[in-house]
């Protein structure tokens, strides 16, 4: 398939701080005791997209998942590394690697995405459709943390006000119009053009932009280019690109262009096929028909494209980790209902308990929790919906409830870990209790502390 | 537990009695409130126009009869003698198990207040059905009642359920096929609640706003542009007392229905019933009067067709939907084309074609005569050679030989067209004279923007055509009678879209460019302001700031102008002061000034005065000043009340010796002494203008450093003072 594959991976998010770092870059981030950027690439390897370009913000960042890729993937998917500066925006990073991109269409897909929505569904509703743009989109999931009452309520406030406004065709099959950012908070605009073009619209608000698109080439390019100001894909290019759709020929025809593709023909054709059809009082069959197709397949957008949607199917996983919150979902959720996202995926050997750990006496693991190779639990421990890293150190009467304990980590005995994320090298010594804490890497935990709702982290440097 | 299931046995066996005790009612309106048939509805009701040959009224109320309604409430208002008289003489006063009461009302000029009207009457007992009496359709009502009931049941608020149907409009000219205007309506698509309905929408809006709690509340909306509004509504008992409660309410869609949709308070809900295979429609201008036409001589409204209606056995339907009545007389030569309807009695000459009309009882119709698309009323001649395109013919016209209708043309009743004459595309002819006024009696009209819009314009302009109404009265040639109603000129242009004639091809590309046009200028907007949300509001509201400023300035203009005009005859005709005080008073609260606008406005007013007095030097410029600044000080000093407002005064002088009346220039000084002296301006007024001129481009100097003498024997004094 003549796909190019953008995955947008990122860098320090510092909607997750303090659990990145600059040793662990976001695209690192252990999910299952694996990199989340390794579900978005076994999804790809699975549906056969192997030429990959993937961005990462900043060139230690680079080397850090460019060694991490190359140990895992090699061989088995063509992986470049592209570095780009930090806060240019996810237009600005295509636009950064723009002269690496080839193929006709191009994927992009951003790296915190953990879905088993297949990509090359997608990638082919692109090419049935011919489309400019190609979105995917799932229902906002509404599974998330179910079984903690409290924060399942905050969560769904949380989302409510970043739910996207999506109209839709009757087939849903197009997508009609989008509003993000800022433009939810005031009443929903809708343009009428488009409407009269299609003749009825489906307004969705329960759906979620899950950062997958196709693109065309050619129009990528040129709206990158075109427009500058551009920085986001999901707030300036998309909405641009779904604004400007449905444009009848006649305009293109008087605007004189700079480009020739020999197509004023056709097109003046379309337009006179267009006006009988109107006298002749007939519905067209479908509103795009009178949009021409680019023989040389380069597309502007100055003609008529279309933008076509890829709804996931209702039981789809579909998460993108870009919060603190996300990150424990995900967790909880690929280890439990979610795990068939693990199966099959042999990147990493360790499956959920993984090669005997050391368990000691009267321990308990639960189900939906994951143990690292090499890690080592004390006596009477229990530990329940939690993720535990490798070469892990666990004292005894030590509790992990809902927590995710990445590598070699020292937890003392006695601690109480509930609803927190400790990261790689922390040391915690005895009788510490967590509760929804955040605990950077390499932190240490003096003895007998208590902490509540906080971010622990070391000073920088 | 069991009390409520009790409860809710009794609620059903209670609605079941009531099913029974009541039988369905409906309300017809046969008034249309509007003016798009003028001019025949100066004759003849709406309602009574032959639709096929048969009253649209007819239409209606045997729809009505076929669905099961028992009784219905005709409301008649204009006409509304002819309207009573056509029903008792109909079969419909005789039907069992049908009845027809008529309401007649002199003085509604809305559907709004027929509605009031019925409540009063207090007749309607339960669900009814609301319809215009110019509504044809042959939808089974069953459905939709059953629908609305069971949706009553569950939600008390649920107290409308408005009939749609799918019809794609045109996307050039925005126009459903039956030539009214474009709607869109947001529908949630599973419960079909009705969430936002906006018809004929302000065009130069591109976008159509959604509330966002709407989509808060609702994850899925529907939006729709091809549905049509059937005009068929069936409505619980409580609109009729809405329309009580809130007097206001006028238009059925425009008032009522967005009035629900708008105020939550009460939480009322309308929904929505889609019909499918069904016909309904309603014909609500000359475009939709041809399409309805059209579509009942191709039997879509079957079983509401000519030949079935008629009962007799008098028409017969041939080949190619020709309807002919059996005692036509046919000329050998002539050919009557496809989807023809020829009534009785009806005499057609020599090789005269006809095709895709419609031709009523007792017409004569001469040779060589080409018939297109036309409807032809009852009583017609038409003489040899005539040409007749896309027009309605009403009863009793004579067209002499050889005279032409172009597309669009209207003939009300009994107009004669002279020989050879041709009338323009798109006239409206009668014998009455265009009206004056609008309120006449002869069809009470609720002024409606969107029906008749070139009509209303036209109405308003009366005052300068009626003039030459007598010039123009038999302008239909050589023994024509008739008077063509003139067309305000830019409703020309709207003209074509209401008329029976089909979009002319000229238009079609002119709109489709001027759409592009504005879809440019859309996407160009959008470009600009794409960057983000927060630009756009931005740009938003300096657009709108910009707005009010020079709306204030316009204000201010007109106010001036006014405080002058005041000023002025106050000085002409020796108002006393205190009236002149009181008159500026009103018109500052009129435009919502403050009185340093009033101060300045009397001050530029007077100034202006004195120049324009005539004088001959500068001295005796002073002394005009002077003397009208002593007579009117009075006037002057009542909006005098702080020194924010003497400074006002200065500034406005300053302005004046700078533009309007440089002639003062010169005397600045003087002037502002003389201010002095009659106490109108303080030394602290003068001082603090001073100072904050002090520090002013050297431009704006001038005026101080001319009256800089006087300033500083100003301040001389005061420190006198102070040393006292």
């Amino acid at each position: 398939m003549d796909f190019q594959v953008v995955v947008l991976a990122g860098g320090s998010s510092k909607n997750l701080t303090p659990l990145v770092s600059k040793e662990l870059p976001k695209p690192l981030l252990p999910v299952a005791n694996r990199p989340v950027l390794s579900y978005v690439l076994h999804q790809l390897e699975q549906n056969n997209l192997k030429d990959l370009i993937v961005v990462v913000e900043g060139e230690d960042t680079a080397l850090v998942v460019g060694a991490w890729i190359s140990g895992t993937f090699i061989d088995r998917l063509h992986v470049e590394i592209a570095a780009v500066p930090e806060d240019i925006g996810t237009a600005g990073a295509i636009r950064a690697i723009s002269h690496h991109l080839t193929a006709k269409d191009i994927l992009v897909v951003s790296g915190d995405l953990v879905s088993d929505v297949p990509p090359g569904a997608v990638a082919a509703t692109h090419r049935r459709h011919d489309a400019a743009v190609t979105a995917m989109l799932s229902s906002i999931p509404v599974s998330g943390p179910l079984d903690s009452g409290s924060s399942g309520g905050k969560d769904k406030a949380k989302k409510l006000g970043r739910y996207n406004i999506i109209g839709l065709d009757p087939g849903k099959q197009f997508l009609l119009h989008i509003a993000t950012g800022a433009e939810i908070e005031k009443d929903a605009r809708l343009p009428k053009r488009i409407l009269r073009a299609v003749g009825q619209m489906e307004i969705r608000s329960d759906l979620m932009d899950a950062h997958m698109y196709a693109f065309k080439r050619s129009v990528l390019q040129e709206v990158l280019d075109l427009k500058d100001t551009f920085q986001s894909l999901k707030e300036d290019v998309l909405p641009y690109l779904v604004r400007s759709q449905l444009k009848s020929e006649a305009l293109s025809n008087r605007t004189p262009q700079g480009e020739e593709n020999g197509n004023e023909k056709v097109t003046s054709q379309n337009n006179q096929v267009f006006v009988s059809r109107i006298l002749a009082n007939s519905s067209t069959p479908s509103f795009h028909d009178h949009s021409s197709e680019n023989p040389d397949g380069s597309a502007s957008t100055r003609k008529t494209h279309k933008c076509c949607v890829y709804i996931a199917s209702s039981g789809s996983y579909c998460v993108r980790l870009n919060s603190i919150q996300a990150f424990m979902d995900i967790n909880r959720d690929v280890t439990g209902e979610a795990d068939h996202l693990l199966t099959g995926t042999s990147s990493d050997p360790n499956n959920n308990i993984g090669p005997s750990p050391k368990l000691g006496t009267k321990t308990t693991v639960g189900p939906h929790c994951m143990l690292g190779e090499g890690s080592e639990i004390g006596d009477k421990c229990q530990v329940k919906r939690s993720v535990i890293g490798r070469h892990c150190r666990i004292g005894s009467h030590v509790k992990v409830v809902n927590s995710v304990v990445m590598n070699h980590v020292t937890i003392g005995d006695g601690c109480i870990i509930q609803g927190s994320v400790v990261c790689s090298n922390v040391q915690l010594q005895e009788r510490v209790v967590l509760k929804d804490c955040q605990v950077g890497a390499g932190f240490v935990v003096t003895a007998g502390s208590e902490y509540k709702a906080e971010s622990l982290a070391r000073k920088e440097k | 537990m069991g009390a409520q299931k009790k409860s809710a046995t009794a609620r059903v066996s209670e609605d079941q009695e009531e099913l029974a005790r009541n039988p369905l009612q409906a309300i017809l309106l046969a008034d249309s409130f509007a003016t798009t048939f003028r001019p025949i509805t100066l004759e003849r009701p709406k309602v009574l126009l032959p639709l096929v040959n048969i009253p649209m009224i007819d239409y209606t109320l045997a729809w009505l009869e076929s669905a099961g309604v028992e009784e219905v409430f005709v409301f008649c208002c204009a006409h509304s003698k002819q309207v009573i008289d056509y029903l008792e003489s109909s079969r419909w006063s005789s039907q069992p198990n049908f009845s027809v009461t008529t309401i007649e009302s002199h003085n509604s000029i809305s559907a709004g207040d027929a509605l009031r009207l019925i409540y009063e009457r207090n007749v309607i007992h339960g669900d009814f059905v609301l319809i215009s009496g110019d509504t044809v359709s042959n939808m089974s009502l069953t459905q939709v009642l059953q629908e609305h009931k069971e949706r009553r049941k569950k939600d008390a608020n649920a107290i409308m359920t408005m009939v749609v149907k799918k019809s794609k409009p045109s996307p050039i000219t925005q126009q459903s096929r039956l030539g009214t205007d474009e709607l869109f309506m947001a529908i949630n698509p599973v419960t079909k609640q009705l969430l936002c309905y906006e018809d004929k929408a302000e065009h130069s809006k591109g976008f159509i706003s959604l509330d966002k709690t709407l989509i808060a509340d609702n994850p899925s909306i529907i939006l729709h542009n091809d549905k049509q509004d059937c005009y068929i509504d069936v409505c619980s008992q409580e609109v009729l007392s809405l329309f009580t409660d809130n007097f206001d309410y006028q238009h059925l869609r425009r008032h009522f229905v967005k009035g629900l949709l708008v105020d939550d308070i009460m939480g009322y809900k309308i929904f929505t019933h889609e019909i499918h295979s069904s016909y309904a429609a309603r014909i609500d201008n000359f475009r939709s009067y041809d399409t309805i036409s059209k579509d009942i001589i191709q039997r879509w409204t079957y079983p509401f067709v000519p030949d079935i209606l008629c009962g007799s056995s008098a028409i017969k339907v041939e080949r190619q939907g020709t309807y002919r009545a059996s005692d036509v007389t046919l000329s050998r030569s002539a050919h009557i084309g496809s989807f023809t309807f020829i009534g009785q009695g009806t005499k057609i000459g020599n090789d005269t074609k006809i095709s895709h009309s419609v031709v009523g009882e007792g017409c004569t119709i001469g040779s060589n005569v080409t018939i297109e698309g036309s409807y032809i009323w009852n009583n017609v001649t038409i003489e040899d050679g005539c040409q007749l395109r896309h027009a309605i013919v009403c009863d009793g016209v004579i067209m002499k030989s050889g005279a032409v209708l172009q597309p669009g043309v209207i003939l009300s009743f009994k107009v004669v067209v002279g020989q050879q004459f041709v009338v323009p595309a798109y006239s409206k002819v009668s014998l009455l004279q265009q009206p004056t006024q609008q309120d006449s009696d002869e069809e009470l009209e609720y002024a409606d923007n969107t029906s008749g819009t070139g009509e209303l314009r036209s109405d308003k302009l009366n005052g300068d055509i009626a003039a030459d109404l007598s010039e123009t009265a038999y302008e239909l040639g050589t023994g024509g009678v008739g008077y063509i109603w003139s067309v305000f000129e830019g409703a020309q242009d709207e003209e074509w879209k209401h008329s029976v004639a089909p979009i002319p091809k000229d238009k079609l590309v002119k709109l489709m460019l001027d759409k592009d046009e504005d879809e440019e200028q859309l996407t160009q907007d959008g470009n600009v302001l794409s960057a983000s949300g927060e630009l756009k509001a931005d740009s938003d509201d300096n657009g709108s700031e910009d707005d009010d400023n020079a709306d204030s300035r316009d204000d201010y203009g007109f106010f001036e102008k006014e405080v002058e005009a005041t000023f002025l005859r106050a000085v002409h005709e020796n108002v006393k002061v205190d009236h002149a005080v009181l008159e500026v008073n009103a018109l500052r609260l009129s435009y919502n000034m403050a009185s340093v606008d009033c101060a300045g406005a009397i001050f530029y007013s007077m100034m202006k005065l004195a120049v324009e007095s005539p004088h001959h030097s500068a001295s005796e410029l002073h002394r005009n000043a002077a003397d009208i600044i002593t007579k009117w000080v009075k006037l002057l000093k009542s909006f005098l009340h702080d020194i924010d407002e003497e400074i006002e005064v200065i500034l406005k002088f300053e302005e004046m010796c700078l533009e309007s009346a440089k002639e003062f220039a010169a005397l600045f000084p003087q002037v502002l002494h003389l201010l002095y002296d009659k106490e109108i301006l303080q030394e602290d007024a003068i001082l603090r203008w001073a100072d904050e001129k002090e520090g002013a481009d050297e431009s704006d100097k001038v005026f101080l450093k001319s009256s800089e003498k006087f300033v500083q024997w100003l301040k001389e004094a005061e420190e006198e003072d102070e040393d006292d």
